[in-house]
């Protein structure tokens, strides 16, 4: 075989023709799938990946960003479990603990060939809205074992030859509540993977094997010669960040995740060691999504370096067993994905700020505050199960105030619209809206968190939240301050409720008229609130982001309320900005000693005291 | 003596054709755009094309005003009256962010946040009364609205597209109050669920309401002054017109109009040269624009955003944009690739090329230096080309590449063009056709350039050129039917449906369009009505569309339309599961009188020979080696020409390049039939 010649024009039409393939990809799995989850929130993502190692050699863009490193796990474990895949062979996983993330996330890996030989592999991952175990959905806050999460399944052949495994199906199927609709979904997945084969098979008709193969090669190669400029930008050094989720559900205290990054030259290292061990509840992360996240980071600061193999090289996440990031059977992991890998970005986040202050937002609200209300439907006669999870604020950055009700920084998913909800279940909305006052201070403020209360309407219904941030805010950056936490509140018949765990419980039964209220976090702000430009903060008033009192707590802006509108009191407000400390100026609220505080060198310890609310 | 006359306004030219069917004399002019007040540019356009004001017959325009005033904020003042704990949803959004990666990136509401109000009031999804409207709050609201100095006001409560009564009432007790015309209701503008993107459709035409009133207003005084008192029609990116008193009150209907003539015209062109299924190609400066005819019909869409967090789900043809130009630069990743776009040089300081002090490579300067566009008279520039300038600059590019210049330019074009054609073919298939179907229709300055070189990439066998292909826009606008929309959601299983709900929901859109119609005088030859049903499976969120045929039309029909399309789009049969309906659509559209394109192009046409038409040899950068390659002059070409590839076909307004190969035909109408080389 004749080495083949990069040519360089070919090089950037090739990449782009990769990435095409693999959108396209996610485009026929979104338009095809039968769940909401997959489709309208994007929950899914397709790939292409090395015919030997299983290395991911192109990722689309338009894939959910968590999915970024987890797959090429999965292809890898499909590999070892069956080295001799031929054409039309299928294999279907969903085991969290051989790259997978939660039970709901299920992949199919198939090997594609091209004139009888195998080329590459072609995976991809949808998230299924129920995969069975004990709670509709698979989020269950109690669960200790993954046996009540669902139905796991390690690499299984799916499909022999072309030829389905009906046997297998039926065995999974009968083991989750609506299986038509699964069966939807399997097909969308499968016809995302038969787009591939066809669109693959027509870039290879054009180029060659051996040459796209080369090609493909190369892309790695420039990738990873691109992540390596990066990291040499990024000085030499130890960088330490802690940041806790709340709790596991069900033992009170706070699991910290706490990294040391390592930087030296042009390589990088993750190490989460010294963070908390495996935890009773679910908020166990597996180490697929644990890697996975550290990338989803990475590609939020540096957005233009393409997904494939060449990134991984230079970066190293040590996550050993012994701590919750790295879970073995037989532990609960459902909140892996949205809430573990959430505080992963925020440590990731926190270290990378001491390292390129000028390049990295404050945490964002951190938990997307997944909430589910079943019951059964009088009027319609037959069961429901609503679920929703929620936007929150952005950190504010550099360039300016973080955005409000954002999506998670590990999702692309967009929300049910409230009229949809109201039109398929017996519930009503109160309302849906903004938080004024949640986003933390800063010179540039972090965005609002949301709130929604939501009222059932007819019949008995019983409700459940997975959330965070509910006892550590999300944290400000270079003196900016953190975010209002999330809440969680019932109102069941004249008393209300309050989850102990704040953001997480399950089995709450509601009556007719009865209700919940959800509220997420705000973002963290961005440098010293003194510097915010009165301007802005007179804005903020107008609009009722905050009140006038905080302006004057929190930013040291004294208005007065004129006939048209606030105006900034400029002589108070130099006087405010130039006496009192800034430390004074958050009195009001106790001080939070927040979870993760940046420090260079040393990590301070997490606290474990409960925030006063 | 009459003139049909079309202006379109763009980023940077206004462009206006005239057409006296008597005589059939066209007249085209070219202006620079005019920013501030685009009623300026207009009326220059008409001055340019030398017209006697009086003699116009029949005016249409396509303006940008509102896409403008709404990208860059500079609407009116907006007030927004809805319903209690409903008052950010404007803000909120859907939970998004404006990219994937990196969290950066702020968003600021057409209304904002001070001036929207809540009331009390509910309706639910039944469209049934939980709470009754409370009227003094209305009246307080508005008073109070008013008082801040609002200009327009958005009425937008929960459920109202099942329910319009709450919104009505608040707008007539508004409309007592207000002593303005700017009164939107946001189940008026969009009968469709989806509370954000309903409000967010309602609040544009809320923001632009004002502005294109007062556009129409003086553009209609500056018209009467010189003569005219013929209404003006305004086009809709829905692709049909409508009166100027439509605009002033579904002022949204204007907002991406101007593409969308591109492509009307598109069709009627192709259309008469017998090709039924088109791809519009529209390269400009700083975007490439793509639409779909499919069987002689441009593909409509009714699920787009004009910018992040701004919905406009009011149906428009569909056209997918993407950031490449002539002004799109060239640059090398930190991973050593070739990267080209979507930042663009723009107008100032504009490529190499342009010497008006760009200094980084553009798409523009790569066909310059690749001998593909004249270097002494480029139609933005009055000098000639710095052409060492160019060449070292190019060099630069290619250095880190290990190219010389001529081919670190060949690398911009190539790299642009796969841009281009990956953005064709995801809208062709996304739409599930194969681009091999079609012909492929090359217009805007740059599209000619390029035309050829995405049509071979996509294995599309014949791209047309048309005539006139930097003035497409205009002349879509004087070929454009009437048109209007109405949507209405249901969303009810199929199984639940009573056939007389369903008809009686298609039977009021007509009879409202067919109203509209004669409220607005536009002279029609007939009147085309056509029913769709959005549909999905119950659990799902994606809809499909399926048309219905009022005459033979039963309920039962809806299940098996769904399943074909199902089948069709997916090769899914899905029959298993209950089918829903979402939405009633209708359009109703005014056929306009056909204008006779060859009778123009005769009449304008001069006669001569090929070799006539055959101005100059120059050497172009073809296939990695330069070539002798003639170059012709479009406006000498005799109709019923036939050449062959390598050639440049110079005209006013733009260059076509024919690559070695390809055969060219002039056709009757005008119009380069390349056939291309596989």
């Amino acid at each position: 075989m004749k080495p083949i010649n990069i040519d360089p024009a070919t090089l950037a039409v090739m990449q782009n023709a990769l990435r095409q393939i693999v959108d396209e990809m996610d485009l026929a799995l979104e338009k095809a799938a039968f769940n909401p989850v997959m489709s309208e929130a994007r929950d899914r993502a397709n790939g292409i990946y090395h015919p030997v190692t299983g290395d991911v050699m192109a990722q689309g863009d338009t894939g959910l960003p968590i999915f970024i490193g987890v797959m090429q796990f999965a292809v890898k474990s499909s590999v070892a479990a069956f080295p001799d895949l031929g054409p039309g062979d299928v294999v279907i996983l969903n085991d969290p603990y051989c790259g997978g993330t939660h039970l709901m996330d299920v992949k199919l890996v198939r090997p594609f060939y091209y004139k009888g030989k195998r080329f590459a592999f072609l995976a991809n991952c949808g998230h299924w809205t129920d995969i069975g175990g004990a709670v509709p959905g698979g989020f269950g806050v109690r669960a200790t074992e993954i046996f009540a999460e669902g139905v796991r399944i390690p690499p299984m052949l799916l499909a022999k030859g072309g030829v389905m495994r009906d046997d297998l199906l039926d065995l999974l199927f009968a083991n989750m509540r609506v299986p038509e609709e699964r069966m939807g979904d399997l097909k969308a997945q499968v016809a995302a993977l038969n787009v591939g084969e066809e669109r693959l098979t027509a870039l290879l008709d054009k180029y060659g094997f051996e040459t796209v193969h080369a090609y493909m090669q190369e892309l790695t190669v420039r990738s990873e010669k691109q992540m390596r400029a990066y990291v040499r930008g990024i000085r030499d050094g130890k960088y330490s960040f802690d940041t806790c989720l709340d709790s596991d559900g069900i033992v009170l205290e706070p699991i910290r995740v706490a990294l040391d990054m390592h930087v030296k030259g042009e390589e990088i290292t993750f190490d989460f060691s010294r963070s908390s061990p495996p935890v009773r509840g679910p908020l166990n992360g597996t180490l697929s999504a644990t890697v996975a996240a550290v990338f989803v980071a990475l590609k939020h600061i540096f957005p233009e370096v393409p997904v494939n193999a060449g990134i991984f090289r230079p970066v190293k996440v040590v996550a050993p067993e012994t701590i919750f990031l790295n879970a073995q059977h037989p532990k609960a992991v459902s909140g892996s994905s949205a809430e573990v890998s959430l505080r992963v970005v925020d440590a990731v986040f926190g270290a990378m700020a001491q390292a390129l202050p000028d390049r990295v937002p404050a945490a964002c609200f951190g938990s997307v505050a997944n909430f589910t209300i079943s019951g059964f439907d009088p009027k319609r006669n037959k069961p429901y199960i609503m679920f929703r999870f929620s936007g929150g604020g952005y950190g504010g950055h550099p360039r300016g105030d973080g955005l409000s009700n954002g999506s998670a920084p590990i999702s692309a998913a967009r929300t049910s619209p409230v009229e949809v909800l109201e039109q398929l279940y017996p519930i009503t909305f109160d309302s849906y809206r903004l938080r004024p006052g949640s986003g933390g201070p800063g010179e540039h403020r972090g965005g609002m968190g949301m709130e929604f209360q939501v009222r059932i309407r007819r019949g008995e219904a019983l409700s459940s939240v997975l959330g965070d941030r509910g006892r550590f805010p999300p944290y400000g950056l270079h003196e900016g301050k953190n975010g209002q936490l999330a809440e969680v509140e019932y109102a069941i018949g004249h008393r209300r409720y309050r989850p102990e765990h704040v953001t997480k419980d399950e089995g709450i039964v509601l009556r007719q008229g009865d209700t919940a209220r959800v509220a997420t976090a705000g973002g963290g702000g961005w440098g010293n609130p003194y510097r915010r430009d009165p301007a802005a903060v007179v804005a903020d008033v107008e609009r009722g982001y905050i009140t006038s009192a905080q302006a004057r707590a929190q930013y040291g802006v004294v208005l007065l309320k004129t006939k048209g509108g606030y105006v900034v009191d400029e002589a108070q407000t130099a006087k405010a900005r130039a006496t009192l400390k800034l430390a004074g100026a958050s009195r009001k609220k106790p001080a939070q000693r927040d979870a993760g505080k940046p420090s260079r060198q040393s990590a301070k310890r997490p606290a474990n005291r409960r925030t006063m609310r | 003596m009459t003139q049909q006359v079309g202006v379109d306004i763009g980023g940077t030219f206004t462009d206006s054709i005239s057409i006296d069917p008597a005589t059939n004399k066209v007249r085209l002019g070219k202006v620079p755009t005019t920013p501030q007040n685009q009623a300026f540019g207009f009326i220059n356009a008409l001055n340019a094309m030398a017209l006697h004001l009086p003699d116009i017959s029949w005016l249409v325009h396509g303006t940008t005003v509102g896409t403008n005033a709404t990208l860059e904020r500079k609407g009116a003042k907006v007030g927004m009256i809805t319903t209690r704990g409903f008052r950010d949803i404007l803000e909120l959004g859907r939970r998004d962010r404006p990219q994937l990666y990196g969290l950066y990136g702020e968003f600021r509401p057409l209304v904002q946040r001070e001036h929207r109000i809540e009331v009390s009031g509910r309706i639910d999804g039944e469209g049934k009364e939980l709470e009754p409207l409370d009227e003094e709050e209305i009246e307080r609201a508005v008073l109070t609205l008013k008082k801040k100095g609002v200009e327009s006001l958005l009425i937008g409560f929960m459920h109202s597209y099942a329910n319009r009564r709450h919104e009505d009432r608040a707008a007539r007790i508004a409309r007592r109050l207000w002593g303005a015309p700017y009164v939107t209701t946001s189940a008026d503008i969009l009968g469709e669920f989806r509370e954000f993107e309903r409000f967010g459709t309602g609040a544009v035409n809320a923001y632009i309401q004002p502005l294109i009133h007062r556009y129409v207003m003086r553009l209609r005084e500056e018209l009467s002054k010189g003569g005219v008192n013929r209404d003006i029609a305004i086009m809709q990116a829905n692709g049909g017109i409508m009166a100027s008193a439509t605009a002033c009150q579904r002022s949204v209907g204007t907002v991406l109009s101007g593409p969308a003539a591109g492509v009307i015209a598109a069709n009627y062109i192709a259309r008469m040269g017998g090709f039924r299924n088109v791809v519009t190609c529209d390269m400009g400066g700083t975007s490439f624009d793509v639409g779909m005819i499919v069987d002689g019909k441009p593909v409509v869409t009714s699920d787009r955003d004009l910018a992040f967090h701004i919905p406009l789900r009011i149906p428009l043809i569909d056209i997918h944009t993407i950031g490449a130009g002539g002004g799109s630069i060239a640059r090398v990743d930190e991973a050593g690739i070739l990267k080209v776009g979507p930042e663009s040089a723009g107008a100032v300081p504009g490529p190499i090329a342009y010497g008006r002090g760009g200094e980084r490579p553009t798409v523009t300067d790569a066909n310059v230096m690749l001998g593909r566009l004249a270097s002494d008279k480029l139609l933005a520039v009055d000098g000639p080309v710095d052409k060492d300038k160019l060449t070292r600059a190019m060099g630069n590019l290619g250095k880190p590449l290990g190219l010389g210049a001529p081919d670190a330019a060949a690398g911009v074009l190539r790299v642009i063009n796969d841009a281009m054609a990956s953005a064709t073919r995801l809208v062709t298939l996304q739409r599930g056709h194969d681009p091999r179907e079609f012909a492929l229709f090359a217009f805007g300055g740059a599209g000619p350039l390029h035309g050829v070189a995405i049509a071979r990439d996509l294995g599309i066998p014949t791209v047309i050129v048309p005539y006139v292909p930097g003035i497409t826009c205009a002349l879509g606008c004087i070929v454009a039917d009437v048109r209007h929309d109405f949507v209405q959601t249901i969303g009810r299983p199929v199984a639940d449906l009573v056939q007389e709900d369903v008809t009686a929901v298609l039977d009021r859109h007509r009879a409202q369009g067919e109203s509209v119609l004669a409220s607005e005088q536009t002279p029609v030859d007939r009147v085309e009505i056509e029913h769709e049903a959005d549909m999905q499976y119950e659990g799902q969120t994606y809809t499909l569309r399926v048309k219905l045929d009022r005459a033979t039309f039963r309920v039962e029909q809806l299940k098996t339309a769904l399943r074909d399309a199902y089948i069709k789009r997916f090769g899914i049969d899905l029959t298993r599961f209950r089918a829903r309906l979402i939405n009633l659509r209708t359009a109703v559209i005014g056929i306009r009188p056909e204008l006779d394109l060859k009778q123009i192009i005769a009449a304008t046409h001069r006669p001569g020979s090929l070799k006539h038409a055959r101005i100059a040899t120059r050497q172009v950068w073809f296939d990695g080696k330069w070539v002798d390659t003639p170059v012709y002059d479009r406006d000498l070409i005799p109709i019923g020409s036939k050449f062959e590839g390598p050639a440049i076909v110079n005209q006013m307004d733009s260059t076509t390049v024919v690559e070695p190969g390809n055969r060219v035909s002039v056709d009757e109408y005008g119009n380069l039939i390349i056939r291309i080389k596989q």
